[in-house]
């Protein structure tokens, strides 16, 4: 007997799998939604229809001029990823390729600093900071936010590493390729594809890490987790502003995070699941 | 064929990543050490100096600090249990044959990328806000009076936003996981009469056994330091009821300046995450290695 898909089941299914994925969407839904309304739309009760103002968008970028933390947003996360892929390539492709016994512990030790809580380290990093000057600038938010997605850049980058077959590297050095013809032409064009979802899954980590973002910053370097905490107080009407403000904080990463999907639960499971 | 050279370059790329991780939990660890057995206040630098374990006697016996470490395994656990059981379930509908399957998938990981403190004000104001949040609409509509979420129940609505933006991740693992099972495996066991119940305990589950593993792992590190969400929801509030301890630590530190007591704080912080690794590593470790 075949699996036979009954268009019953396929329908009753499809009903529910879209109600739940709806309720699970619909804070991001209606936030979007709200956020093209007037501020007394906003509060008149439950309305799925705006009248599709962009006023709270202009008042938004107006009062607390978005872009400038936009820009540090985007400055940040790539910065961050960047500098993480330049010392996570080397140390990667090493215990990809010559593996050692300690290999796995090394692997092991550097997620475990991961398991380190923020605030335990909170008042020393603030006074080094402070005592460097690097309190609030770009730079040093960039260092940090390397620092702490570094672990999770070498273990997705030896993943991938791991499998590009070792015999092609072999056959490469046996054509007389020297080491450096073999990163450049045999190496890089099989890592690219690793490379670049690691830089993608660590761009969205970065854009969204809202514990140092706003603990080092106060004007000049802050990025819109700090941006968008400035509304934890209410400010008499705000409900389409900080819809307005939300939707432009996650509109970027939630789209890049739609084309990620597949990448970011291997990058997430350290190759566990793929 | 590892010859002397390779590995030294080997050990000589490693370096720069090793050195850096290094140095980046020592250095602030030791300085949190060391102030934990410190008095020192900026504000009152007089009376700064070497105090024993005084700043852990008063951390502890702070009426804060027993609710904070409840509060913070409290989030954990209820937080683990709705994603896996609720991703279980989930990622069990997803991959049913269905219409649009792409697009469900796209709206259930959504949350997933919006940042921490995004999620928690739009559910503080445009969800759970007891005038103008869509809760406060529903119950009106039946008749009922509106919840105070993070008045009345603040742990439980911080739990709620918590679950909501780690739901979409297990249930994404759990589905990536669930697709990679053997669809003739699946196929035998029906022809062997098995039902859907023992098909999905015999088989499903023990599949996906991996998976539930490294979810509850990387769930944990970052619940163990939820913050953003009761930065800007509660702030730790009413009195403690939404405290947790990477907060309160917070609260000694950077609102009160105790940095010795806040010292104290994160040094219990560092041991408990390290007892829960611990158990979490052990777990992965073992089946990883399968």
């Amino acid at each position: 007997m075949a699996r036979a898909v009954t268009t019953q089941h396929k329908t009753i299914a499809t009903a529910a799998a879209w109600i739940v994925a709806l309720l699970i969407f619909f804070p991001i839904l209606y936030t979007i939604i709200t956020s093209f309304k007037s501020e007394q739309e906003a509060i008149q009760g439950f309305n799925l229809i705006p009248s599709g103002t962009f006023e709270s968008y202009s008042e938004v970028q107006a009062q607390s001029g978005y872009f400038k933390f936009f820009f540090n947003s985007v400055l940040l996360s790539v910065g961050s990823t960047i500098l993480a892929l330049l010392v996570a390539i080397p140390a990667a492709w090493s215990m990809a390729f010559s593996p050692s016994k300690r290999t796995k512990d090394i692997l092991m030790w550097m997620l475990s600093t991961k398991m380190m809580p923020a605030v335990a380290v909170l008042f020393p990093i603030y006074l080094i900071f402070r005592d460097t000057g690097l309190l609030d600038s770009r730079i040093g938010l960039m260092i940090m936010l390397m620092l702490i997605n570094l672990p999770i850049v070498v273990w997705m980058l030896y993943t991938y590493f791991r499998e590009i077959p070792g015999e092609i590297l072999e056959a490469a050095r046996m054509d007389g390729a020297s080491l450096w013809n073999e990163i450049i032409y045999v190496l890089t064009p099989m890592a690219v594809p690793g490379i670049a979802s690691t830089m993608l899954l660590n761009i969205i980590l970065a854009w969204n890490e809202a514990f140092w973002t706003i603990r080092l910053t106060t004007t000049n370097a802050a990025p819109l987790t700090a941006f968008i905490s400035s509304f934890s107080s209410p400010q008499g009407l705000f409900w389409a502003k900080l819809s307005a403000a939300s939707t432009l904080a996650i509109a970027p990463i939630l789209i890049m995070g739609w084309f990620s999907q597949k990448q970011l639960v291997r990058g997430l499971t350290f190759g566990a699941v793929k | 064929m590892a010859t002397q050279q390779t590995r030294s370059l080997a050990r000589f790329m490693m370096a720069p990543s090793v050195v850096l991780l290094f140095v980046w939990m020592i250095v602030p660890l030791a300085f949190t050490l060391w102030f934990s057995f410190q008095q020192y206040n900026p504000l009152n630098p007089i009376r700064d100096g070497f105090v024993g374990f005084s700043n852990y006697a008063l951390f502890y016996s702070n009426p804060a600090f027993l609710q904070s470490i409840l509060n913070t395994l409290t989030i954990v656990v209820s937080v683990l249990v709705i994603t896996v059981v609720g991703g279980i379930l989930l990622a069990l509908l997803i991959d049913q044959p269905m219409w649009g399957q792409g697009i469900v998938r796209i709206l259930v990981i959504s949350p997933f990328f919006v940042m921490p403190p995004v999620a928690a004000l739009v559910w503080k104001n445009m969800i759970m806000h007891p005038q103008y949040g869509v809760f406060a609409d529903i119950a009106r509509f039946f008749g009922a009076e509106p919840v105070d979420w993070f008045g009345q129940h603040p742990l439980t609505a911080i739990i709620i936003i918590v679950a909501w933006q780690w739901l979409p991740f297990a249930t994404l693992i759990l589905l990536t996981s669930l697709q990679s099972l053997d669809g003739e495996q699946k196929e035998a066991a029906e022809m062997d009469g098995a039902g859907f119940v023992s098909r999905f305990i015999y088989l499903t589950l023990p599949h996906m056994s991996r998976a539930i593993t490294v979810v509850i792992l990387i769930q944990t590190i970052f619940l163990l330091s939820v913050y953003a969400e009761i930065l800007v929801t509660t702030n730790g509030g009413p009195g403690y009821a939404s405290t947790n301890l990477p907060f309160l630590v917070y609260q000694k530190a950077l609102l009160e300046f105790k940095i010795g007591q806040a010292s104290a704080g994160g040094v219990i912080a560092v041991i408990l995450a390290n007892i829960v690794a611990f158990f979490a590593m052990r777990a992965v470790g073992k089946n990883l290695d399968k």
